[in-house]
């Protein structure tokens, strides 16, 4: 038998249904002219949106409805995701509260974090980004430095973090730090902490991305006080928590529909009828992203079902941004006098995904700790 | 694989019945009987008999056969037997094979007779009948009924030529919903299960290997170069698998998607052939090069079957027109449909 699992499934009628009322929103907003598609969760917000989409009941949709939540299916939650990121909705400012935070804390969290944050996301009015990498911790994830001093109430907690997203428009940032020594394994005394983001002591300076957009910051943390209260989980706890929230990371549309608008555009300006070189050019693309969808549906399933598949969910990252990747680069070639530029939807979608696309296979785990990852999943050391 | 029990006792069947031995002796044109018996009476051949219901265990059936190789015309037969039933024929017992199977080929069906030619008919001459699809009617032929001009594909399994001038058949109307076009598309799928069946091997093959070889003192497999071509391979292998499972349970549930399906899994697992059998070889160095190591049971295999039924530039051409028909607005739609 296969080392891995991606068991068919079959999407609920209520998972058809929701999804219509999703394209009805859709087009709503649309209609309305309140944004421009673009499919890149990492590059693209709104609070506005957030708040509309709070309203609707779909963020926090599979939390339990004291919290906010709606109680829903992992697999109806992927619907509202897929047809948001396949429209190029800004999904970006609750995107990581949505995906990560919130049910870090429904796992992990007290009943009084849950209580007094959980609420407030379900609602598109939190939102949270993340505090992993530093200025000498990226793929090594376990070297991090940022220590967390014990102090009276909570934690003093100095260093820096890098690379985070949005962190100068989010409120708080789930943030790793060090409370103790690494041990023989490397990853002890790690623990994750809620850090307030106007808290006296944190400098919050803008990383301008290469396309040159203002979405990575460095956070500076300078003796910042985190009560005790704003520890989650254990002390020491914080590998174990950061890697059992992995399969949810990995595994979803987000991963392979960032560069989903140059397909759309591509189909759009090729017209009913293409020549042989542009019909199986755009028959590829289909073919793969049909299977792509397919499997990370199948994590989904699993998600559902309560397991955690981290090969099968690195498989589907490491795949998905692969074909996100490709995908601008088959477009430009195919498509006579392509430019990137911005004569229309096309042309634009395309500029957009030729300057994001570097980060996609380095945000959320770099493809080479992905096939890392694959290999060992496979028994190769 | 949902199936997991039928998966399991095929890949037994096939362990023992299609071994190093039988594929050797396959390549020189030895018909392996005993396969062919046991496959016979577990049942295997008659998957398709009551329509499409079963195609889940057929492509469970055809991963396991793929896996080992067997050198056999199991989907073809299955295929046949499949349009006897739909046109009440009675299905003469032993080896069959349909024709035509490539996608430009066209056999002309008309008052009681076939005209035409087909190439690359899997095992052609050794077949008891070929079931011959012209449009809406479906023939039955005995195999000397035609002039044949013998070859093979590059693992040596029989593809020959057959020509036609008025060789006499008796024809049928085949029912609505079943023409030519959707045997090629059923062709198309249970190649693919074929195809992943094998590529599963090539994997299981090279991780071995990987995990023994020694080299600079270590199992190759300990160095991230070879790492990381080996998740490539593992990456391929899943896709593949997911294609062609989840087209057959398109086909299953006759769900409006499964044309778009089936050629999805054609073409998904067209592409993984090339690429494994690629990053297996190269994990392999000079021995996987060699007649005397298992792996190119499989390569080869793969090379052929990723141009039979349609290969993946044909299969892509199909799908890009009906993306272009859907248009811009109707891409995700026709990607999500149920």
């Amino acid at each position: 038998m296969s080392v891995f699992r991606f068991d068919p499934v079959d999407l609920p009628p209520e998972c058809e249904a929701l999804r219509r009322e999703v394209r009805g929103f859709i087009a709503d907003e649309l209609g309305a002219g309140l944004w421009r598609p673009n499919s890149d969760f990492g590059s693209h917000r709104s609070a506005a949106f957030s708040r509309r989409l709070g309203a609707r009941g779909w963020i926090g949709m599979t939390w339990p409805r004291r919290y906010g939540g709606g109680e829903r299916s992992f697999l109806e939650r992927y619907v509202v995701t897929e047809e948001l990121l396949a429209a190029g909705a800004p999904v970006g400012s609750h995107w990581i509260a949505d995906r990560q935070s919130g049910p870090l804390l429904l796992r992990f969290g007290t009943d009084e974090q849950r209580d007094e944050f959980l609420p407030g996301i379900t609602r598109g009015e939190i939102f949270f980004s993340i505090g992993m990498s530093e200025p000498d911790s990226g793929s090594d994830l376990a070297s991090i430095r940022t220590r967390a001093a014990k102090v009276d109430g909570g934690y003093e907690v100095t260093g820096a973090k890098v690379w985070t997203s949005y962190a100068h428009e989010s409120h708080f940032a789930i943030t790793l730090v060090r409370t103790g020594p690494a041990g023989d394994d490397r990853h002890r005394g790690l623990t994750q902490l809620i850090l307030d983001l106007k808290a006296p002591g944190v400098t919050i300076r803008p990383i301008d991305n290469l396309a040159g957009e203002h979405d990575f910051n460095e956070i500076v943390l300078d003796q910042v006080f985190i009560p005790e209260h704003r520890r989650v989980g254990a002390e020491g706890d914080g590998w174990a928590q950061v890697t059992s929230e992995l399969a949810f990371e990995r595994s979803g549309p987000e991963r392979f529909l960032s560069a989903h608008q140059v397909f759309r555009g591509l189909v759009a300006r090729v017209g009913a009828e293409p020549d042989p070189q542009l019909a199986e050019a755009l028959g590829r693309l289909g073919a793969n992203l049909w299977t792509l969808r397919r499997m990370s549906l199948s994590v989904a399933g699993m998600l559902q079902a309560g397991e955690t598949p981290n090969l099968e969910a690195a498989l589907v990252k490491e795949l998905g941004t692969t074909f996100e990747r490709d995908l601008p680069e088959l477009a430009r070639l195919v498509m006579p006098g392509a430019r990137q530029g911005d004569r229309d939807e096309f042309e634009r979608a395309l500029a957009e995904a030729v300057l994001h696309a570097p980060s996609w296979t380095i945000r959320g785990g770099t493809r080479e700790i992905l096939r890392g990852i694959i290999a060992r999943g496979l028994g190769l050391r | 694989m949902a199936d997991t029990i039928l998966y399991d006792s095929a890949m037994r069947l096939f362990a023992d019945h299609a071994t190093r031995e039988v594929l050797a002796e396959a390549e020189d044109g030895l018909w392996p009987g005993a396969l062919w018996q046991t496959v016979e009476e577990a049942g295997y051949l008659d998957v398709l008999v009551d329509g499409q219901a079963n195609m889940v265990e057929a492509v469970t059936i055809l991963r396991a056969a793929g896996h080992h190789a067997a050198p056999i015309p199991l989907p073809e037969t299955m295929l046949a037997r499949f349009l006897c039933a739909a046109a009440q024929l009675p299905a003469p017992d032993g080896v069959l094979t349909i024709a035509p199977v490539e996608s430009g080929d066209v056999l002309i069906v008309g008052g009681g007779a076939v005209s035409g030619s087909a190439g690359h008919i899997p095992w052609g001459l050794e077949s008891a009948a070929i079931a011959i699809v012209a449009e809406r009617d479906v023939a039955l032929t005995s195999s000397g009924a035609f002039s044949w001009d013998a070859g093979d594909n590059l693992a040596h399994e029989p593809r020959d030529h057959l020509s036609a001038a008025g060789a006499r058949c008796e024809a049928r109307m085949l029912p609505d919903g079943i023409d030519g076009a959707l045997v090629l598309r059923l062709g198309a799928l249970l190649r693919a299960a074929q195809m992943a069946g094998a590529i599963e091997a090539a994997l299981a093959i090279s991780t071995q290997y990987a995990n023994e070889r020694v080299q600079f003192g270590r199992p190759i497999g300990k160095f991230q170069a070879i790492q990381q071509q080996m998740a490539v391979l593992a990456e391929h292998t899943a896709a593949s698998l997911v294609a062609v499972e989840n087209a057959a349970r398109a086909v299953v549930e006759a769900r409006p998607s499964a044309a778009f399906a089936c050629a999805a899994a054609k073409i998904r697992a067209g592409e993984a052939a090339g690429k494994v059998a690629e990053i297996a070889h190269q994990m392999h160095g000079a021995i996987g090069f060699t007649q005397e190591y298992r792996l190119h049971y499989v390569t080869r295999r793969l090379w052929s079957w990723r141009d039979e039924f349609g290969n993946e530039a044909y299969w892509a051409r199909e799908l890009g027109r009906q993306i272009a028909t859907a248009g811009g607005d109707g891409l995700w739609p026709l990607i999500t449909a149920p």
